[in-house]
């Protein structure tokens, strides 16, 4: 009658991991760094999440922030905003926490092989797609150019700002970045992230898209997106929903008919478009 | 599948063997002029004639507040997974019910099979019982729900003075021989339960004037319809509509520690999308901050998601969730039939 034997173990059980290094990255976000307690990699891909829990406080989806290609740990960058992330933010290294995961889809780092891809990075969406920067770096013959254009709302709130000077030096890598509002020491463009676009040429044919942002960025992005002639296909998003299980059963994260934790995080525009209330 | 007779006068004898040899039973009793189900001390309590149960009978299998994982803090932190099962006898199951179960079980054990559901299903013997006086706000017929011929040990019927018993699994069977008095069932008696559940047919109130196979490609073209919003205003965000369903089945998990800050447990509790902060995500964003999409959402896994996922519908059409409902917009085969008749 139940088309499944009951499973030898449960999904709900997490894997104890380390906390090894805390690194501050701006006033409300932390980089923290873990290692497995069984000793195994993390496996997961650029773009896929963890379910972090904090005993006692509760777990929460986090998108991981390190690229698979740097073996040994992983990185989660998370902003201080709930509970458990503000407990979180109270650890030091040596803390242990529990882990479930990697889960959901990840970029599909195999179709950008080989292509130009631009990465428009809005706030802490800059998070995610390090995994898939670094990734590429890492990879660097296996893919085309690759176009970086950060958005930040003031200088304060760049994320990852020594990262961002590094990428900056590399001929390899076309980083732009911007400020919604600058201050006196602020030198580089101010505006939203699509204000940068008129800077950007590319050749629409071998160029994919991927956009990671607030809500409100996507349908700007997006609609720069049209103008230099990237397909809806070829536009890929991230999106946040607060997945409670990872593994498609809770349903706080579905959109329409849609389990983001298993379907996603990771969408085409072409996809998201066809979903209401997706963005 | 093989049929068998009880007489009424060997039921009694049947329940209090179950009661006292075999495991828990549960059965719908008599609650302040409604109908529960609760675990039966005697035989007496078992009310087999009722129209349908306050809550379905999902909660002994999927119940409303189960422990996920303990712990224990400390520098090594211990973690063990929690899974409780015990031998179960669900007793007078309505076949819209054990719809609803064999819905459940493809949620459960598809791709990320759930252990705190399955071990729980695994115990469990499933006693059905036809429903003959519905709910007048069920429209089981319209959704093919008003009888099952699947997914339960033992199906009963009330013909008058016997039950027919159809034999549904192994497992029933032997409960059968072990602890009830049954003779072979006459064809006058098998055309006797086709009679009565015929009979049965014709007390349904609601129909829905449209077939379950249409309604994911109706609501497909229904999301712009102003019926969302204007029926919706009279939500009270209250979820009794999605507490009352046998369907449902999204849950919230939550953390919980004792007073010695060091022994805790994780569990997870029904919860669900017609609730104000069900999609609701870090900071201040909220996916359906509204009644009206809230209420839209409901409607299409019912009608929609949960058929074009699992292949099975999302609602049954037992009518509690139109019962529970203070503001008298819960009830999906209103909402089917309105939209139906909006779409000619």
């Amino acid at each position: 009658m139940i088309s499944q034997a009951v499973p030898p173990t449960s999904i709900y059980l997490p894997y104890l991991a380390e906390l090894l290094r805390v690194e501050s990255i701006a006033e409300r976000e932390k980089l923290f760094e873990f290692k497995l307690s069984h000793g195994k990699e993390l496996g997961h891909k650029p773009g896929q999440f963890v379910e972090i829990s904090l005993f006692g406080i509760g777990e929460m989806p986090i998108s991981i922030s390190s690229s698979p290609t740097r073996k040994g740990s992983f990185e989660l960058a998370v902003r201080a905003v709930g509970n458990v992330t503000n407990a979180l933010h109270r650890l030091s290294k040596g803390a242990t926490v529990g882990i479930r995961g990697p889960f959901g889809n990840g970029f599909p780092v195999d179709n950008l092989k080989g292509k130009d891809i631009v990465i428009v990075a809005g706030g802490i969406g800059l998070f995610p797609l390090r995994s898939l920067i670094n990734y590429i770096l890492d990879k660097r013959s296996e893919f085309g150019r690759l176009i970086i254009l950060s958005g930040s709302r003031t200088p304060q709130e760049r994320m990852f700002v020594n990262e961002l000077e590094k990428w900056h030096k590399r001929e390899d890598v076309e980083l732009l970045e911007t400020v919604d509002e600058g201050d006196e020491e602020w030198t580089g463009h101010v505006g939203v992230v699509t204000t940068l676009s008129s800077e950007v040429h590319i050749d629409p044919e071998k160029i994919f898209a991927v956009v990671v942002g607030p809500p409100v960025m996507y349908k700007f992005v997006v609609a720069e997106c049209h103008k230099k002639g990237i397909p809806d296909e070829r536009i890929i998003m991230s999106l946040e929903r607060r997945m409670k299980c990872g593994i498609g059963k809770c349903g706080h994260c579905q959109i329409n008919g849609v389990y983001v934790c298993q379907e996603g995080p990771v969408f085409t525009y072409a996809e998201v478009k066809k979903l209401r209330e997706a963005i | 599948m093989e049929n068998k007779i009880i007489e009424k006068q060997n039921m009694a004898p049947f329940v209090d063997n179950l009661i006292n040899a075999e495991a828990e039973v549960i059965g719908p009793k008599r609650k302040d002029g409604k109908y529960a189900f609760d675990k039966l001390i005697e035989t007496g309590e078992l009310c087999l004639d009722y129209d349908t149960t306050l809550l379905p009978p999902k909660m002994y299998l999927f119940p409303p507040k189960e422990t996920l994982i303990k712990f224990e803090l400390g520098k090594e932190p211990k973690v063990e997974p929690v899974a409780e099962a015990k031998p179960l006898i669900l007793f007078g199951v309505h076949p819209y019910d054990i719809k609803a179960i064999e819905l459940l079980d493809v949620a459960f054990s598809t791709t990320n099979p759930d252990i705190n559901y399955l071990s729980k299903r695994e115990k469990a013997v499933i006693i059905g019982v036809d429903c003959l006086n519905p709910n007048p706000n069920a429209f089981c017929p319209s959704l093919g729900t008003a009888t099952a011929e699947t997914g339960f040990d033992l199906m009963l019927t009330d013909i008058g003075d016997s039950y027919v018993v159809a034999i549904g699994s192994s497992k029933g069977e032997q409960l059968l021989t072990k602890y009830a008095e049954t003779r072979e069932a006459s064809q006058a008696e098998l055309a006797q339960r086709n009679s009565e559940r015929q009979k049965a047919l014709a007390r349904y109130k609601v129909t829905l004037n449209i077939s379950p196979e249409e309604l994911p490609q109706l609501l497909g073209k229904s999301w712009d319809s102003p019926w969302w919003k204007e029926k919706s205003e009279k939500c009270l965000s209250c979820g009794s509509c999605i507490v009352v369903c046998p369907t449902c089945f999204c849950f919230d998990v939550q953390d919980d520690i004792a007073l010695n800050l060091k022994e805790g447990e994780r569990y997870r509790q029904w919860d669900g999308c017609m609730l104000a902060d069900f999609a609701a995500v870090a900071g201040e964003g909220n996916f359906r901050g509204d009644k009206e999409s809230r209420f839209r959402h409901r409607m299409y896994r019912k009608g929609k998601y949960i058929w074009e996922r699992y292949e099975k519908l999302g609602c049954v059409g037992c009518g509690r969730c139109a019962s529970a409902c203070l503001a008298e917009i819960a009830s999906p085969a209103e909402t089917f039939n309105k939209l139906k008749e909006e779409s000619k």
